[in-house]
């Protein structure tokens, strides 16, 4: 099949646009639709420093190539999260992309810096990996945000990302995430403004765009999101999909356009505090991200005896076992141990 | 599967959806009407991620 543009030999076709494109036609459709989504929301202007939040995959890679390419002044931010080797591949693959580019790569390390990493933080504060993940990235994009000075946090959310997002929130009608799921949040006090720029393009493309421009990105899937419920949804979209092409697309751009403004509620930053430990804003008097570093990395007390009932019949077996775990238990932030299980 | 035959068909015979994947034929990138040849390099890429971004 040849280009839908030029005539010459296709390499990627886009069922959504009923249209085939060459190399360069692909990748000038890549950047003309960023351009677009900048432009539609008034996501940041030209002399704006932008912060790109970099985590070695394709699509954060490939927004940030994208911008560059468009002229912006955007520097990256990757966070080892200690997931293993998974997170030492990822930084690389960052890493290696700014050295390529010359672009400027801020990083933060997750262990060495706050003394946790996601696999186990998340155990001892008892949340699920991508929670505690989400909570982690949030707090320090918008800490290297602020302490650096940057106008904007760029995230490389795309169209399939975000129509996830929606059909999950529509799904279990989460009216108040519906009304901030948005490609552009204005800057509040204390946080910064953060912008999706890739709204209009899907992750396939993403792909592409970064195979096309010979960029190496983790191929491999964070070990720690197997199963999760994004996932579903986003195969549940592809199914609609792969039978009317342009779904995906209308679902989300049409809930921008027809739906949000019904569920937009103003933020009220007058309720919110600053965190006494790290000074981020915050509700409470302690932030929820120093309340998970707190959480990972002091020992929890150990809740030793059995956790159910016991029934009169078994009392005196159970009370043996309770003996011998307090003779072996020692203090831990593993949540096994912490309810109660033998080692 | 014996050559040649059509990336789509190909995807669709090992029942993958073509939204999900890329299809790299001897390290270059092909849209679902190209044909694969025996004996060729086929590399299908997964393009679905599960974090947020």
């Amino acid at each position: 099949m040849k280009c839908t543009v030029c005539r010459e030999p296709a390499v990627i076709d886009i069922r959504r646009h009923n249209s085939y494109f060459c190399t360069d036609h692909f990748l000038r459709l890549c950047r003309d639709q960023t351009a677009k989504a900048i432009k539609d929301h008034a996501m940041f202007g030209p002399d704006d420093r932008v912060l790109v939040a970099v985590s070695g995959g394709k699509d954060s890679l490939a927004v940030w190539d994208i911008l560059l390419e468009l002229g912006y002044k955007a520097d990256g931010f990757v966070i080892g999260l200690g997931i293993g080797d998974y997170s030492a591949a990822s930084t690389q693959y960052a890493r290696d992309y700014a050295t390529r580019r010359g672009a400027t790569l801020l990083e933060v390390n997750l262990p060495d810096e706050y003394g946790y990493d996601i696999p186990s933080g998340s155990k001892a504060a008892r949340r699920t990996p991508c929670s505690a993940c989400g909570l982690t990235k949030r707090h320090l994009f918008d800490k290297a945000a602020v302490d650096g000075g940057y106008d904007v946090v760029v995230t490389g959310h795309n169209l399939d990302d975000e129509a996830a997002v929606l059909f999950g929130n529509v799904l279990h009608w989460h009216t108040e995430y519906l009304g901030r799921q948005s490609p552009v949040l204005p800057a509040r006090r204390g946080f910064p403004r953060k912008a999706k720029p890739l709204i209009r393009l899907g992750e396939r493309e993403m792909a592409a765009y970064c195979v096309l421009r010979g960029i190496d990105y983790i191929v491999e899937e964070c070990p720690m999101a197997a199963g999760n419920r994004h996932l579903q949804y986003k195969e549940s979209l592809n199914s609609v999909e792969a039978r009317s092409p342009g779904a995906k697309f209308d679902f989300y751009h049409r809930f921008l356009s027809a739906a949000a403004p019904a569920f937009r509620i103003a933020d009220d930053d007058d309720t919110l505090g600053w965190c006494e430990r790290c000074g981020a804003p915050c509700s409470g008097e302690i932030c929820a991200f120093c309340r998970l570093v707190e959480r990972a990395t002091t020992p929890q007390p150990v809740q030793l005896g059995p956790r159910r009932r016991r029934s009169p019949g078994n009392a005196a077996r159970n009370e043996a076992t309770t003996q011998a775990t307090t003779a072996s238990a020692t203090p831990t932030n593993d949540r096994s141990n912490a309810e109660g299980h033998a080692p | 599967m014996a050559g040649p035959l059509r990336v789509d068909v190909i995807l669709r015979r090992l029942d993958i959806e073509r939204e999900t994947v890329l299809v790299i034929i001897d390290g270059t990138l092909v849209p679902g009407d190209a044909l694969v040849p025996d004996h060729a390099t086929v590399e299908v890429r997964p393009v679905i991620s599960g974090g947020m971004a």
